[in-house]
């Protein structure tokens, strides 16, 4: 079953073509890999699917994105419902300057809940669900501030997690990660997987080898080549493909 | 060639640096012993005495005391600790009341001696006259002069510096007046400061900030007379509609033209604070589906409170300072104000109204120096919460 379909999409900064008629399915509850060189497009394309490049002036959107069956673009949508549906983790960890109880209740205090034992109830499970619980129970008023930098980047997934996404976006996760906190992420990836259809954006090859089920290669705005992960790192069917992932250039 | 350049720029900075410094600390110390001298001055005015009969027990009378006597607020000796005995007072523009021309003499020369036999039949009368008057053989008694004391100047309730015998330097009605225009000042520049830096960094195109901004900014850059014109003209008739005042000018339309004129620091450091409030932090909650508004109330507000509040204590330690616009609105009644509604004076407004009639080096020209003295403190004290809040700021930033 198809979570996200990209139809034809082409998108614009200004005059600057960022993506090139980009076409294809992300299936239920798969880990997708995106990778390619730097500026290729793999953020552009990611962040259309919780709308987060409405925010930036002069750009545009051709084509359609579905997630489930809807048009995410149609008029009338309503955007803060789906980026609660579609949650996000960026490359660099973003904690609020909140403790780390406020960080992770504070999705479903925007969306409206008051019952304050469903947060704490919410709040554990997700830190549970971040494998960061054990580290962090006898802390949660602290400053999320307070924590390593891989904790902090678990708690941000836990954030997102605490407001039951169905997908989980992330846009290099790990790379300003050291290799333990990396592996963390890793692990954690794949236990997320059986909740949440995850599409991650990766510099690493090993990384996207490993906790992807499929994998898409971009290359200056263009989707070259897509297909399970094991595929495209063993019998590319394109050269440029072959040529990225032996490292021979990007 | 160049070392010797490098040398002399060298020096001259050192030496600007270490000049400028000196000087800096000349004029506090100018200031502080300015200002401590009032405690060495005496309570009665100099070259004069208060004369009492040999009978009176009474010796020592407080400033409060002999202003109330003079104002016969107190009537009766009993009331400073002597006899049951109605006080009578004697002053030298009283003199024409208890003797001819006559009896005095051309040239007054024999006022000395007729005062003095009057202070001797009179058992409840008090005389204020110069002590130069009084004859070396005269069988009167002195009230004690004892020096100001700290306690009737800080704790002091009135505010008389040009009453005599005996001036009050009571400064609690200025520090109040002081406080209370600021603390509403502040009440009324927040709400509105903190709105127009959302507005600005939050919802305002470039376009319209690009203009806003300046035209803020140039706010500071009105004198401080005219924002005190534009309070007495405006302000001030439109609270006493409002308010049904029997008079206009009041603590409240000193707050509010200090509050106006606090605006533009406010307003430029919140919304340099909140702009640098990182994208990824808007971006993280919006993520979350927060609203625009919600990311601003709960993450961007927050995170650039330490920058707000620094704005907010810049901008009024600035109004506090201020001296013209205060002085023309707020009525300059020198006592503890009640309410915000009643006329009141500030610090700076006594000083600058006062420092022209004082006489050098007089008490009363001390006491100004001791109120700058204090609100050399009170603006010192919130320059260091500004450090403190920066610096804060600073560790969490980085
Ligand atoms: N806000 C923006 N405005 C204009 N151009 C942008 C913006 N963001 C990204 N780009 C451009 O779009 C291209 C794709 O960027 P991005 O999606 O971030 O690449 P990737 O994540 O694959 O490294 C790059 O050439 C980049 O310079
Ligand atoms: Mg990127």
């Amino acid at each position: 079953m198809e979570k996200i379909e990209a139809r034809d999409v082409n998108f614009y900064y200004g005059d600057f073509h960022a993506l090139k008629g980009i076409t294809m399915d992300i299936p239920q509850n798969k880990v997708v890999a995106f990778i390619g060189p730097s500026g290729c497009g793999k953020s552009t394309f990611l962040r259309l699917f919780n709308r987060m490049n409405d925010l930036i002036p002069g750009a545009r959107l051709d084509g359609k994105i579905l997630i489930d069956g809807q048009d995410i673009y149609a008029p009338g949508t309503q955007v803060d419902e789906l980026r609660k549906n579609v949650g996000m983790v960026f490359q660099r960890p973003n904690p609020f300057p909140k403790s780390i109880f406020e960080n992770v209740a504070y999705g479903l205090k925007v969306n409206g809940i008051r019952d304050k034992k469903f947060i704490a109830r919410r709040v554990e499970e997700s830190l549970r669900g971040a494998a960061l619980w054990n580290e962090v129970k006898d802390k949660l008023d602290a400053s999320a501030y307070a924590l390593s930098g891989g904790q902090q980047q678990r708690l941000c997934i836990a954030r997102a997690m605490a407001v039951s996404p169905s997908v989980l976006l992330m846009d290099e996760p790990a790379s300003a990660l050291d290799p333990i906190s990396t592996a963390k992420i890793e692990e954690l990836i794949c236990e997320l997987r059986s909740q949440v259809t995850i599409v991650i954006v990766t510099h690493n090859m090993q990384q996207a080898s490993r906790v992807s089920d499929m994998t898409a290669f971009f290359y200056m705005g263009e989707m070259v080549e897509y297909d399970d992960t094991r595929v495209i790192f063993t019998n590319p069917s394109k050269e440029a493909t072959q040529n990225y992932i032996t490292g021979r250039f990007g | 060639m160049k070392k010797i350049a490098d040398k002399t720029v060298r020096w001259v900075l050192t030496a600007s640096g270490f000049v400028t410094s000196v000087v800096i600390l000349l004029i506090i110390g100018f200031l502080f012993t300015e200002g401590a001298g009032l405690f060495g001055e005496k309570v009665i005015e100099e070259g004069y005495v208060l004369a009492v009969n040999k009978d009176n027990p009474v010796r020592v009378l407080d400033a409060a005391q002999i202003k109330a006597v003079f104002d016969e607020d107190m009537t009766n000796w009993k009331e400073a600790g002597g006899p049951d005995l109605p006080i009578e007072t004697f002053r030298l523009e009283d003199m024409d009341e208890y003797f001819t021309e006559e009896q005095l003499g051309p040239q007054y020369e024999n006022a000395g001696t007729l005062i003095t036999s009057l202070v001797a039949s009179s058992p409840g009368m008090v005389a204020f006259v110069p002590e130069s008057m009084i004859p070396d053989d005269a069988r009167l008694v002195f009230i004690e002069d004892c020096n100001i004391s700290p306690e009737e100047v800080f704790a002091g309730t009135e505010w008389y510096p040009t009453a005599t015998p005996a001036p009050l330097f009571g400064i609690l009605p200025l520090l109040a007046g002081t406080l209370w225009v600021s603390f509403f000042a502040i009440l009324i520049a927040l709400p509105f400061g903190i709105s127009i830096a959302v507005y600005m960094s939050e919802v305002a195109s470039e376009r319209v900030r690009g203009f806003l901004k300046p035209v803020i900014e140039l706010l500071n850059g009105i004198p401080s007379v005219v924002y005190g014109f534009f309070g007495l003209i405006i302000i001030v008739p439109l609270l006493q509609q409002v308010f049904g005042l029997p008079v206009g000018e009041s603590g409240l339309a000193g707050s509010i033209v200090l509050a106006i004129m606090a605006l533009p620091t406010i307003v430029t450091v919140a919304d340099d604070a909140m702009r640098n409030c990182p994208g990824a932090l808007r971006e993280g909650s919006l993520a979350l589906g927060a609203t625009r508004w919600q990311t601003v109330a709960r993450v961007v507000i927050p995170s650039s409170m330490s920058g707000i509040a620094s704005g907010v204590v810049l901008g009024i330690g600035r109004a506090i300072g201020e001296t013209m616009a205060v002085l023309m609105v707020t009525g300059n009644a020198a006592v503890v104000p009640h309410s915000i509604l009643e006329p009141l004076r500030t610090i700076p407004a006594t000083i600058a109204a006062e420092l022209g009639e004082a006489p050098a080096g007089g008490a009363h020209y001390q006491s100004l120096f001791l109120l700058g003295v204090i609100l050399f403190f009170i603006t010192f004290f919130i320059n260091l919460c500004v450090e403190y809040i920066s610096s804060r700021n600073r560790a969490k930033n980085s």
